[in-house]
């Protein structure tokens, strides 16, 4: 009997694992995105209409830049969708992908207390506004997770050849955007996010500076080669890409947030 | 393979952050542990030596309290912490002083409860020796302490091993600032959130060690007791 509940036991484990390496079928599309995308609620408003007009099923995953990547070199997605062009062209240089697709933008903004003490409300510039913040001795508030929010973050330090790292004012979080939000929400301090997130979050932070050159934020897909990985759904992916690029898409996109906070949040390439 | 050089650099070279988290972790732990102790263990001893009026409610409600699941404690000490919460002008989110409240607020009945368990088993007998010798209730207590200070050693380092192991509440009321009040397990949490998952597990195992030390250097020391 004993030998026998084994063996059972070990049976199901065998066919459970099998079942994990095994490659998902062709209708579904495994979309590894970031954060800041998923949590403005682009994809969720996106997705059942392009389910609906190429009849895929879409799988989305969400995680900060560098884990949503990685998920394409440990095969674990069939396309990315994310913003941080270095890591992308690193991506597609170490042979995972065969070229990114770019195709729409929106820009960070820096934002903080209501009563803005370094007179973040003035510069002109992202880095402008970094100077000033350090230079008023005032607390900032950073993603510090590797993601593509925090590499355009750390592109502006480096600008003005400044190292944040483990300065006093400096509050490394390493989370998401939403919980750093939360964070300087709390500690009345400034940080830089994306503007969809900062919208849709709960706070009392105040939009200090937008839509300047250093912060605009470019999107773009990669479809994962099945060089690499054999077993992904590259025509999904392409079929994906296609989709998004459409007019169709297109106009969605360009209507998404509209009613809700009064502007656009994201902007296509080519407008 | 380089994972693991990279954690023998962290833990023993130039680089102190790893070094720093360790210290972070430990000291968390130890006040956590320690003020849960304090709190705990006399209040066990209390409720596990007498008969009393709604005794059996308070088992209850310690029972529910020891499954307190972390996250909730983690909001709830959040909330009374926050800039718009009663103890927000404390300023202490954020900080290792929060971290080890919320770890206080969920030790704290384990603690009472193992240890009015423990106590009500030996009672009676510390009752009968206790009586002999006629102690004020508090030099009883103490007493009592003083005789099943073995397990109670046991049940210190099931806290200790609760504290070191938390990451929910710790994470919400902490931050996981680097530098300040990042600690071994939130900093696994990021790494693994980061798509790291081999550095992650090697930090799980430098945990693992550390914990594993603790425990053989406080076995010890409850062996010497026991001779």
């Amino acid at each position: 009997m004993k030998k026998f509940v084994l063996f059972i036991v070990l049976g199901v484990m065998v066919i459970s694992f099998t079942a994990c390496t095994k490659a998902p079928t062709n209708p579904v599309i495994r979309l590894s995105t970031t954060t800041s995308v998923n949590d403005s609620g682009l994809m969720s408003y996106l997705q059942p209409v392009f389910e609906k007009d190429t009849g895929y099923t879409l799988e989305i995953t969400s995680a900060g830049t560098g884990a949503a990547i990685e998920k394409g070199r440990t095969g674990d997605a069939d396309v990315l969708l994310v913003h941080a062009k270095a890591s992308e062209e690193e991506f597609i240089g170490e042979g995972y992908g065969e070229e990114r697709v770019p195709f729409m933008f929106n820009f960070f903004v820096v934002v903080g207390p209501e009563s803005d003490p370094a007179g973040v409300k003035n510069a002109a510039t992202a880095a402008d506004a970094f100077k000033a913040i350090v230079d008023a001795g005032q607390a900032f508030v950073s993603r510090g997770d590797d993601s593509g929010t925090n590499k355009a973050e750390l592109k502006i330090w480096k600008a003005l050849e400044i190292d944040p790292v483990g300065q006093e004012w400096y509050i490394s979080a390493g989370d998401t955007m939403g919980k750093t939000l939360t964070m300087a929400d709390e500690l009345q301090a400034y940080t830089f996010s994306d503007k969809a997130t900062y919208l849709a979050h709960d706070n009392d932070l105040a939009l200090l500076l937008e839509e300047t050159d250093d912060m605009k934020n470019t999107y773009a897909m990669i479809a994962i080669t099945s060089a690499r990985w054999e077993d992904t759904n590259y025509e999904g992916a392409l079929a994906f890409i296609k989709w998004m690029t459409s007019n169709k898409a297109s106009k969605m996109i360009a209507e998404f947030g509209v009613d809700k906070y009064g502007e656009q949040l994201f902007f296509n390439l080519d407008q | 393979m380089e994972t693991i050089r990279q954690i023998f650099d962290l833990l023993f070279g130039v680089n102190p952050e790893l070094r720093q988290i360790i210290w972070v972790t430990l000291r968390m732990s130890f006040f956590s542990t320690l003020i849960s102790s304090v709190i705990g263990i006399p209040l066990g001893v209390l409720i596990g030596s007498n008969q009393f009026k709604g005794k059996r409610l308070l088992n209850r409600i310690l029972s529910t309290l020891m499954g307190l699941p972390p996250v909730v404690a983690g909001l709830i000490v959040f909330l009374f912490l926050s800039r718009s919460g009663p103890l927000g002008t404390l300023k202490l989110l954020y900080s290792v002083t929060a971290m080890v409240i919320a770890q206080v607020v969920l030790i704290t009945p384990i603690m009472t409860g193992l240890t009015a368990n423990l106590i009500s088993i030996k009672a009676p007998l510390i009752r009968e020796t206790a009586a002999g010798i006629a102690l004020t209730p508090l030099k009883r207590m103490l007493f009592t302490i003083y005789e099943v200070r073995v397990q109670l050693i046991s049940t210190i380092l099931v806290g200790f091993g609760r504290a070191i192991a938390e990451v929910g509440a710790v994470q919400m009321v902490g931050g996981n600032v680097q530098f300040k009040t990042r600690v071994m397990t939130t900093a696994i949490m990021m790494q693994t959130n980061m798509g790291h998952f081999e550095f992650a597990i090697a930090l799980g195992i430098v945990l693992l060690l550390i914990a594993f030390l603790i425990n053989s250097l406080v076995n010890r020391i409850q062996d010497r007791q026991i001779t």
